[in-house]
């Protein structure tokens, strides 16, 4: 029986870019390119890891997203994914995490699995809770934040590096993981699977597809508000000195004068 | 007045300072009711009631430490059901934030996470939270069910509010899938015998200009004068001359300390990230041209080599 990996992925804004809010307080996606988050590619990386290892194993990638986060699902097809499920709806613009983890809950339930695999947090919201949440939703196993994860025989096996310990887990599947950004190096795309990727299916879904209201998502399904958004002044200049010898002693006068020595 | 849940963050019952300054925050919005959970959980409330806490709610079960998250969600859902609190606030710590997510779905309710600092407000708390590497600062509140915010650490000083911090026995049933997860092994971090890089007033961190595991010891000599943590770009991590833990930036810790100390990192955004919102911030750097010191308040153009042994050197001397 083959092993159902979902990936989910997200469309985010170049995070080297200027990024801006919209008037509605809503991401600005128009004046900055996007991308698959760089988080999410860690987390495609460990789907084809454990989809080698298995007998037999199908990915599929999956995003919640406007048209162009198609962008998205190509570059993991391109990888190495074997499908995609892209859920769109205008109804969905201004979702918060609460909405969208709806969405992706739904979707991964129709999409049918046995693990899904996240990134450890978006590079644009950085939340890093939808793992959790999503493992909530679906009732199963959370095995979250991962540098190192395994599937056998049923089980997901992975150790989770945090503050104060390093622990390894355990869980059968069904379950959520997360994987962070010292799981592994993601492979970047051969010219074969970017030509490969043209021709993997992917398919289109809405929120009637998925039997959610309108209502339950969006700006106005939004469990949180936003009120405003002020783009941080610019530090404002400091002092630069060169080093003649004495630089190390003149940052010990600055730092006594602003009394932290 | 209205309670307001405080998730505390302890280890073996010594209470960790963000979860202090949670309770000034607390404060503003409320009566704060504190729940601690797991080995330890009574030798909190001392600490926690000098601090404000009114009351302390706490458990202790072995689910808590062999089962991952769900138990702890178990335990503040029952705290919550016993309080109907106002607001939960919650540590921006990795595993507190997806407790507080998890019971945020539970009941209804929406979150905000890494708020930065709290106020109260005509329609609940109102967060404040730096976005986007820290180049916005947004203001936000949960408008359903009771806001489930968490807080990330330095968001506030430690205020002592001696409160009676009556310690009262939690019951707690656990569901189903709170045994979905095993800890098989857990393998404590060694101590450095420095302060938590997020917690730390001072952070001293050095980057790609180090140039080796073996030349570390420079950064880690000027923490040490300072009494401060280390940390370290990820260029200098993913060379494998510092541990991950100690990463700051978009993937490793967002630090806001009172003092941040670059030595050797360019800045690129990936590690402005993590510290954009330092209080003052001081850069050394042989490339004039390096972003980094468009952000600085002071810094100086050299070899660091030079520079930081002899700032260090000058620090120690000072201290007499």
């Amino acid at each position: 029986m083959s092993l159902r990996i979902v990936v989910c992925v997200k469309y985010v804004p170049d995070a080297t870019g200027d990024r801006h809010f919209a008037d509605d307080l809503t991401v600005d996606r128009d004046d900055v390119d996007g991308l698959l988050s760089e988080l999410d590619e860690y987390a495609v990386e460990q789907a084809l890891q454990i989809a080698d290892e298995a007998d037999d194993a199908e990915i599929t990638v999956l995003t919640v997203g406007p048209e162009d986060a198609k962008d998205a699902l190509r570059k993991a097809l391109s990888m190495g994914a074997d499908k995609a499920v892209h859920v769109e709806d205008d109804d969905l613009h201004g979702s918060d995490v609460m909405g969208t983890s709806l969405v992706l809950a739904k979707a991964i339930e129709k999409t049918g699995y046995d693990l899904v695999i996240c990134g450890m947090a978006s590079t644009d919201g950085s939340m890093g809770v939808l793992p959790a949440i999503l493992a909530e939703r679906l009732g199963v196993p959370q095995v979250t934040l991962l540098s190192e994860v395994s599937v056998e025989d049923g089980t997901v096996k992975g150790r989770r590096d945090g503050d104060a310990a390093s622990e390894q887990l355990e869980a059968s599947l069904p379950a959520v993981v997360s994987v962070t950004d010292q799981s592994g190096e993601a492979r970047y795309p051969s010219f074969k699977g970017i030509m490969a990727a043209k021709k993997k299916p992917v398919e289109s879904l809405d929120l009637d597809d998925l039997e959610i209201d309108a209502d339950e998502v969006g700006l106005e399904g939004s469990w949180t508000k936003v009120d405003s958004a002020t783009e941080r002044p610019a530090r404002t200049a400091g002092t630069i000195v060169k080093d003649e010898g004495e630089g190390g002693k003149q940052l010990a006068e600055f730092l006594a004068g602003q009394k932290f020595i | 007045m209205a309670e307001v849940l405080v998730y505390v963050d302890h280890v073996d019952g010594a209470v960790r300072k963000p979860t202090l300054e949670l309770l000034t925050l607390a404060r503003r919005i409320g009566e704060p009711v504190a729940v601690a959970l797991g080995n330890g959980a009574e030798a909190t409330a001392g600490v926690l009631a000098e601090h404000g806490a009114v009351k302390v709610l706490t458990a202790d079960a072995p689910e808590f430490a062999d089962y991952l998250v769900v138990p702890k969600v178990d335990a503040l859902q029952a705290a919550y059901d016993a309080v109907s609190p106002a607001a939960v606030l919650v540590p921006s710590s990795a595993e507190a934030k997806e407790i507080a997510a998890r019971l945020a779905v539970r009941i209804g309710s929406g979150i905000i996470t890494d708020a930065v600092d709290l106020e109260a407000g005509e329609e609940g708390p109102v967060a404040t939270q730096a976005v986007f590497a820290a180049s916005y600062t947004t203001k936000s509140r949960v408008s359903k069910g009771t806001p489930v915010i968490t807080v990330k650490p330095n968001s506030a000083p430690v205020e002592a509010a001696p409160a009676a911090g009556t310690v009262e026995a939690l019951a707690v049933s656990f569901g189903k899938n709170a045994t979905g997860t095993k800890v098989v092994s857990r393998t404590p971090r060694e101590s450095t015998g420095r302060p938590e890089l997020t917690e730390a007033a001072i952070v001293v961190s050095g980057g790609r200009g180090v140039n080796g595991a073996e030349n570390f010891h420079v950064i880690e000599a000027l923490a040490d004068s300072l009494g401060a943590a280390v940390g370290a770009s990820r260029a200098a991590v993913d060379a494998g001359w510092y541990p991950h833990s100690n990463q700051v930036g978009q993937t490793g810790k967002s630090v806001s300390p009172q003092l941040y100390i670059a030595s050797g990192i360019s800045g690129a955004i990936q590690h402005r990230a993590g510290m954009q919102t330092s209080k003052t911030i001081v850069a050394i750097n042989k490339d004039a041209e390096a972003p980094i010191f468009d952000l600085v308040d002071y810094g100086v153009v050299g070899d660091l080599f030079a520079v930081v042994p002899q700032l260090t050197d000058e620090v120690n001397a000072r201290k007499g």
